[in-house]
C-alpha cells in the first residue's frame, strides 16, 4: 500500500522537529516549556503513528506505505521507506515509549531539561528511521546517528561512572558497526550499483562472501542485542544511565540488533545462516543459562534486570535461528514484551532511586510497608520478567521453547531452565527490596508512588496483562512477513 | 448454559478485582460479602453444571483464539465433563467454606481484604485450571495457582520464615514446572497441538515412536512426555523429591494451608494426570514411575508425621502422605480412585486444617501441640469435627477416607505393574502410620493434661460460628461423601473420561469384588488395613493417653532415626547447599571471573588497553621537532630511492 500521504516520514520527522524545538528553548529558565514541547511532540508522534496499526494490512508480506525519493542519484541512493509486519509493530512500540520517559523525567530531571527531553525526541524520530529504511545508506546514517542520544544521555545525565559507561557504549557498538558499513560497500559492488536493501535479499552471493557478510552483521547485531560474550557493554551503561535512558536502552535500542538479524543477516545470507545456526543458538542458550546466574548474584537492581535483559535477548537470537514459525514470531513477541516489561522494571527501580538515591538491594528492605500500591506493580512486572502465564513475559518465551524442542530436545532443556533461574533472580530481588520488616530509617521514610508515577506503571501493567491473555493481534500483524521470511529463507542463494 | 460455565471462573474473579483494588474504598465487610457471595454464585453454577453433565451434556468448546503461530492455533476453551464438574464443585464448596471461615479467622488482621482477594482469585485459577481443554490453559491456571500460593505463603511478608518459604515454594514449583513445559513441548511437536481431545485421540498412533535424547539410547516418545508431564504433578502436588515446599507452606495463614495446600491446589498434580490418562496408560514406565514416587512419599511422609509436635505440620506432612495414596492409585491405573481419594480428602483435610486453625485461635496462636491438652472440654464443637475427620483419615470403615484409600490398597494389591509390590507394601504399612499420628494429634490436643499457661487457660472457648459453622458442614461430606464408591470409582461415572488400558484391570478386579457399601464394610474387617488402622489408633491411645512416659523414652532410645525423620531426612539442607548454595558460588565465580576477569578485563578493557600501551609507543615519533621529521623523511627517500635503483 503507498499512499499519497507521507505518514510514514511524518513519524520519522515530527519527534525530530519537535525536539529541535526542545532544544531551542534554552536554558533551565524555560524547563516549563521545555517539558510541554516534548510532551506535546511525543503524544503527537505517538498519535500520528496509530494509522500505521490500523492502516496495516496484515494480508501481504509487501513494503507498505512506502516513499521513495532520489537522494544521492550518482551513487543510487534513495531515500526509500516502507514497513512490513516485522518493523511495524517496532515502531508503534518506539513511539508508545517516547511519551513514557517524556512524563517519567518530567519532574526528575532539573538540570538541562530542554537538552534531555529534546534528546529523547531527536532518538525517537531516528530509531522510526532505522525501523523504516529500505536503503542501505538511509539505514546507516539512522543506525549510527541513533548512538549519539544515548551517548549525551549517558554522559550527561549518567551516574559517576557515566563517562566510563558511555565510552564503552560508543565505542562497543560502533566497533560492530563498522563492520556491517564494509558489508553493505560490497553488496553494494557485487549488486551492481545498489543500495537498496529488499535486492540484496535477492541478490545470489557464493559460499564464501556469504559467510564473510554474515559475519560482518552477526558483530554488529549481537553488540546490539546484546549477545554473550559482547554483552559487557549493557550493565554498565544500564547502571550509569538515567531511568528514561535505560528504560528507552533495554524497550527500543536492543531491538535495533533484533531488528537487523531479521532484515539484513537472515534474508541477505540464508546460507550462511543455516551454516552458523548452531553456533549462533549455543551462544543465545549461554546467555539465558550464564547470564541467569550472573544475574542471581547481582547486588545492584538495575544490574541485575541489564543481566536479565541479556538472558530475555538470548530468547530473541535463539528463536530467530531456529527457522520455524515459533521461533521467529516468538522471538518478535518477546521483543515486543520484553520493551514493556523491562522498561516498567527500569520505571520501578527509578521510582525507588528518585526517592532513596540508591540502586543498591541491601540498601532497601520492608518496601511494602510503606509503598503498597508500588510493592502491588512491582509485584506484576518481577513476575512478567519471571515469565508467568498471563503476562506478555510468558508468550515469547512459551513460543520459542515450543519452537526449540523442534531442533532438539537439549535446546528446549536449555532454554526452559529460565523458567527457573528467572524466577530465581527475580523474586529473590523482590524479596530483599520489598518484603520483609522496614530495613531502616531511610525505608520508614518512603513516600508510595505519585499520581504520575501511578499512572505510568498502570499503563505498562495493562500492556503487560494485554499482551499476556490475548497475544492473537501480535502474532496477527506479523504472520505474512514472517511467512514470507521463512520462505526466502529456506531457497539457498548460492 | 455456555454463559454460565464463564460465570464459574469469572465471578470468583470478579471478587477479587473488587476487594482487591477497591478494598480500601469498600471496606472490609463489603468485601467479604462481595467475595462470599460471588463465590456462592460460583458454586451454584457448578451445581447447576454438574446436573447438566449427569444428564449427559458435556461440552467442548472455545472461548476465544489465544494465539495462532506457524499452523497452530492455541485457544483458551473449557472441557466440561464428569472430571472437571466434580473438581468444580469440590473446589468451589471448599473455597466457599474457607471463605465463610476467614470472616473468623482473619477478623483483625490489617490485610483482610488483600487475603479475600487472594482467595478469590486463587478460586479463579483453579477454575481455569480444571475447566480447561487444552494445555495452555491449563499450564496458565497451573502457574496462577502457583502464583497466588506465593502470595498467600508470605501473606505476612514481614515474617523472616513465611518470605523464605514462599519463595522456596514458587522455586521448588518452577523446577516442577520446567519438566512440565517440556513436557507440552514434546506433545507439540508430535500431536502439533496442545488440545486435549485431538492429543488423545492420536495418543495410540505415537505408542511405539521412539526419541534418542543420548544417542544409542531409544526411549519411547510417550514415556518421555508422561514423565516430564509428572515432574510438574510431582511439584504441584508436593511429591518426593520436589515435596520440600508443602510444609513450609504452613507459614501462610490456616485457611490457606485448608485451601491450598491440602483440598484444592495440590491435588491439581493428580487431577492433571487423571487427565491424561490416555497418555499414561500407554507407557508402563510411566506408570512405574508414578507408582515409585508416590509410594516413597506415602510412607516416608507419613513417619516424618509422627515425629511433628507442631499441629499444622502434622497435617502439613499427613497431606503430603495422602498425597502419596492418590499417587499411588494413578500408577496403579486406578485414576477413579485416585480422584476418589481427591474429594474425600478435600473433606477431611479441610476439617483437620481449619479445626487446626480453629484451635490455634483459641491457643492464641500457639501451635505446639506439647503446650496444649485437654482443650476437648472447651471446644466441643472443633473437638467432635476434628474427630471425625480423624476417623476418616485413618479410614475407620463408615467413614469416606476409608472408602478411597481402601480402593486404593485394593486396586495397588490387583496391579500388575511394575513397582506394584513396593507401592503395595507402602500403602499398606502406612495404614498404620496414619492412623498412628492422627489420632496422636487428636490426643495430645483435645485430651490429656492441660498443657497450657494459665493466661492462655483462662481465655480459652469455642471458635465463633463463622469457624465452627464451616467445621460442621464440611463433617458431613467427610462421613457421606465415602458412599458414592459405587458410581465414582466401580461404577461408569468417569467411563467417558478416563481411559484405562485393558491389561492394567485393577479396577475391574476391584469392581468385580465390590458388592456394595455395606458389604465393603464387612470384608474389610476380615483384612489387614482395617486392623492396622486399629493397632495405630490404640497405639495413639495408650502411648499419648495412657504411658505418656513412653515416647520420651522412645525417642532415647532411637535417637538417630528420631533425628533423622525430625529433620525431614535432611533433604532441606541438602537442597540448599547443593542447588542454592550451588547456584549462587556457580554464579560468583560466572560473573567475577567470566564476565569482570575475562570478557571485561582481558578482552574488552585489553583491547583499550593494547591500544592505550601501542600508541603511547608510536606516539614518540610524533614529537613535534622538525628536525626528527627531517631526518625521518630522509631515511624514508633512501630506502625508496635503494628499492627504486636496483
Amino acid at each position: 500500500m503507498s499512499s499519497g500521504f507521507p505518514l510514514l516520514s511524518l513519524i520519522i520527522w515530527l519527534p525530530i522537529v519537535f525536539g529541535v524545538a526542545v532544544f531551542a528553548t534554552g536554558n533551565d529558565r524555560n524547563a516549563v516549556l521545555a517539558r510541554w514541547i516534548a510532551l506535546v511532540g511525543s503524544l503527537l508522534g505517538f498519535l500520528i503513528a496509530l494509522p500505521l496499526g490500523s492502516g496495516f494490512d496484515t494480508t501481504t508480506s509487501a513494503m507498505q506505505f512506502t516513499e521513495s525519493y532520489p537522494w544521492f542519484e550518482r551513487f543510487n541512493v534513495n531515500y526509500h521507506i516502507g514497513v512490513d509486519g516485522i518493523s511495524m509493530p517496532l515502531i508503534l512500540l518506539n513511539c508508545f515509549f517516547t511519551p513514557i520517559v517524556v512524563i517519567a523525567g518530567w519532574e526528575v530531571i532539573k538540570e538541562r531539561v530542554s537538552q534531555y527531553m529534546g534528546a529523547f525526541l531527536v532518538m525517537s524520530g531516528i530509531v522510526n528511521g532505522v525501523f523504516a529504511s529500505l536503503d542501505a545508506v538511509l539505514f546507516y546514517v539512522f543506525w549510527e546517528a541513533s548512538l549519539i542520544p544515548m551517548f549525551l544521555i549517558i554522559g550527561v545525565w549518567g551516574g559517576p561512572n557515566r563517562v566510563y559507561a558511555a565510552i564503552k557504549f560508543f565505542l562497543y557498538t560502533l566497533l560492530g558497526s563498522l563492520l556491517m558499513l564494509v558489508a553493505l560497500i560490497y553488496l553494494y559492488q557485487t549488486s551492481g550499483g545498489s543500495f537498496s536493501i529488499l535486492d540484496y535479499h535477492q541478490l545470489p552471493i557464493p559460499f564464501a562472501p556469504q559467510i564473510l557478510i554474515f559475519i560482518a552483521f552477526f558483530l554488529a547485531f549481537a553488540v546490539k542485542v546484546p549477545m554473550w560474550p559482547v554483552h559487557t557493554w549493557l550493565p554498565d551503561a544500564h547502571v550509569e544511565a538515567p531511568t528514561g535512558g535505560s528504560v528507552i536502552l533495554a524497550a527500543i535500542l536492543l531491538k535495533l540488533g533484533g531488528y537487523g538479524f531479521l532484515r539484513f543477516a537472515l534474508p541477505i545470507t540464508p546460507d550462511a545462516s543455516h551454516y552458523l545456526a548452531s553456533t549462533v543458538i549455543v551462544l543465545s542458550l549461554i546467555a539465558v543459562v550464564y547470564i541467569g546466574l550472573i544475574a542471581l548474584m547481582q547486588t545492584d537492581m538495575k544490574k541485575l534486570i541489564a543481566y536479565s535483559s541479556v538472558a530475555h535477548m538470548g530468547f530473541v537470537t535463539l528463536g530467530f535461528f531456529l527457522f520455524n514459525a515459533y521461533g521467529i514470531e516468538g522471538a518478535m513477541v518477546q521483543m515486543i514484551s520484553h520493551g514493556f516489561i523491562s522498561g516498567a522494571m527500569f520505571l520501578c527501580v527509578g521510582v525507588l532511586y528518585d526517592r532513596l538515591h540508591s540502586r543498591q538491594i541491601a540498601d532497601y528492605g520492608g518496601v511494602v510497608n510503606k509503598m503498597p500500591a508500588f510493592a502491588a506493580f512491582f509485584m506484576l512486572f518481577a513476575m512478567a520478567n519471571a515469565g508467568l502465564p498471563g503476562t506478555s513475559g510468558f508468550v515469547g518465551e512459551f513460543m520459542v521453547i515450543m519452537g526449540s524442542v523442534k531442533i532438539s530436545f537439549w535446546y528446549a532443556f536449555l532454554a526452559a531452565t529460565t523458567l527457573i533461574t528467572g524466577a530465581a533472580y527475580t523474586l529473590w530481588m523482590y524479596k530483599r527490596v520489598i518484603f520483609g520488616a522496614v530495613a531502616s530509617p531511610a525505608v520508614e521514610r518512603l513516600e508510595d508512588i505519585s499520581k504520575r508515577e501511578f499512572f505510568l506503571l498502570a499503563i505498562l501493567a495493562i500492556f503487560v496483562l494485554w499482551f499476556g491473555l490475548y497475544p492473537y493481534p501480535l502474532t496477527d500483524v506479523m504472520h505474512a512477513s514472517v511467512d514470507h521470511l521463512l520462505n526466502h529463507v529456506s531457497n539457498s542463494k548460492l | 448454559m455456555q454463559k454460565l460455565y464463564l460465570l464459574v471462573p469469572l465471578a470468583p474473579l470478579l471478587g477479587a478485582i473488587i476487594a482487591g483494588l477497591f478494598g480500601r474504598y469498600v471496606g472490609p465487610i463489603w468485601s467479604h460479602r462481595a467475595t462470599i457471595l460471588l463465590v456462592f454464585v460460583s458454586f451454584l453454577a457448578s451445581v447447576r453444571i454438574f446436573f447438566d453433565v449427569m444428564e449427559g451434556n458435556i461440552f467442548n468448546g472455545t472461548v476465544y483464539t489465544w494465539l495462532i503461530t506457524g499452523d497452530t492455533r492455541f485457544e483458551v476453551g473449557f472441557l466440561i465433563d464428569q472430571l472437571s464438574a466434580t473438581m468444580m464443585i469440590v473446589v468451589s464448596f471448599v473455597s466457599l467454606m474457607v471463605h465463610i471461615y476467614t470472616i473468623g479467622y482473619m477478623h483483625d488482621d490489617p490485610g483482610y481484604q488483600r487475603f479475600f482477594s487472594y482467595i478469590s482469585l486463587f478460586t479463579f485459577s483453579m477454575m481455569m485450571l480444571v475447566m480447561s481443554n487444552n494445555f495452555v490453559q491449563l499450564f496458565f491456571g497451573w502457574e496462577a495457582v502457583g502464583l497466588v500460593s506465593y502470595l498467600l505463603i508470605g501473606f505476612w511478608y514481614t515474617r523472616p520464615t513465611a518470605i523464605y518459604a514462599n519463595m522456596k515454594a514458587f522455586l521448588v514449583n518452577r523446577v516442577g514446572d520446567f519438566g512440565f513445559l517440556l513436557g507440552i513441548a514434546m506433545i507439540l511437536m508430535y500431536f502439533g497441538t496442545l488440545d486435549y481431545a485431538s492429543v488423545f485421540a492420536q495418543s495410540s498412533d505415537f505408542a511405539k515412536e521412539e526419541i534418542e535424547l543420548f544417542p544409542g539410547m531409544p526411549w519411547y516418545v510417550i514415556s518421555v512426555i508422561c514423565i516430564l508431564l509428572f515432574i510438574g504433578a510431582m511439584g504441584k502436588s508436593a511429591q518426593f523429591p520436589l515435596h520440600v515446599w508443602l510444609p513450609d507452606s504452613m507459614e501462610g495463614p490456616t485457611p490457606i494451608s485448608a485451601l491450598i495446600h491440602a483440598a484444592t491446589m495440590v491435588t491439581a498434580g493428580i487431577f492433571m494426570v487423571a487427565r491424561m490418562s490416555p497418555l499414561f496408560e500407554l507407557s508402563e514406565t510411566a506408570l512405574t514411575t508414578v507408582l515409585v514416587i508416590g509410594g516413597i512419599t506415602t510412607l516416608f511422609m507419613a513417619l516424618v508425621a509422627v515425629v511433628q509436635n507442631d499441629i499444622k505440620r502434622v497435617v502439613a506432612f499427613s497431606t503430603l502422605s495422602q498425597l502419596g495414596y492418590m499417587t499411588v492409585a494413578l500408577g496403579a491405573s486406578a485414576y477413579s480412585a485416585a480422584i476418589f481419594h481427591l474429594m474425600t480428602h478435600a473433606f477431611f483435610k479441610a476439617v483437620l486444617f481449619l479445626g487446626a486453625g480453629s484451635v490455634i485461635i483459641a491457643m492464641h496462636h500457639e501451635q505446639d501441640m506439647q503446650k496444649m491438652g485437654g482443650l476437648k472440654r472447651y471446644m466441643p464443637i472443633t473437638y467432635a469435627t476434628m474427630f471425625i475427620a480423624a476417623l476418616a483419615s485413618a479410614g475407620v470403615p463408615g467413614f469416606s477416607g476409608f472408602f478411597s484409600k481402601d480402593a486404593i490398597i485394593e486396586a495397588v494389591h490387583f496391579s500388575n505393574i511394575p513397582g506394584a509390590g513396593f507401592a503395595y507394601f507402602c500403602v499398606l504399612t502406612t495404614v498404620f502410620v496414619t492412623a498412628l499420628y492422627t489420632f496422636r494429634l487428636i490426643f495430645m490436643t483435645f485430651h490429656g493434661q492441660e498443657r497450657m499457661d494459665k493466661h492462655t487457660k483462662e481465655h480459652l472457648h469455642e471458635s465463633p460460628w463463622v469457624v465452627t459453622v464451616p467445621l460442621i458442614i464440611l463433617a458431613v461430606p467427610t462421613i457421606a461423601a465415602g458412599w458414592l464408591i459405587d458410581p465414582i470409582v466401580v461404577g461408569e461415572y468417569f467411563r467417558n473420561v478416563i481411559y484405562v488400558a485393558a491389561n492394567h484391570d485393577a479396577i475391574k478386579q476391584l469392581s468385580n469384588e465390590f458388592t456394595d457399601v455395606v458389604g465393603m464394610m464387612s470384608h474389610a474387617l476380615s483384612t489387614a488395613p482395617f486392623w492396622l488402622s486399629l493397632t495405630g489408633i490404640f497405639a495413639a491411645w495408650y502411648l499419648y493417653c495412657v504411658k505418656t512416659s513412653i515416647p520420651e523414652k522412645i525417642k532415647n532410645q532411637f535417637g538417630i532415626i528420631y533425628n533423622l525423620l525430625d529433620r525431614k531426612y535432611y533433604i532441606d539442607e541438602f537442597y540448599s547447599w547443593f542447588f542454592a548454595n550451588g547456584a549462587r558460588n556457580l554464579g560468583t565465580v560466572l560473573w567475577k571471573y567470566g564476565d569482570v576477569k575475562i570478557i571485561d578485563g582481558f578482552f574488552v578493557n585489553g583491547t583499550a588497553k593494547v591500544v592505550a600501551i601501542s600508541a603511547s609507543i608510536v606516539r614518540r615519533y610524533q614529537t613535534g621537532y622538525i628536525y626528527h621529521y627531517a631526518f625521518t623523511m630522509i631515511v624514508g627517500i633512501v630506502v625508496i630511492l635503494t628499492f627504486w635503483l636496483y
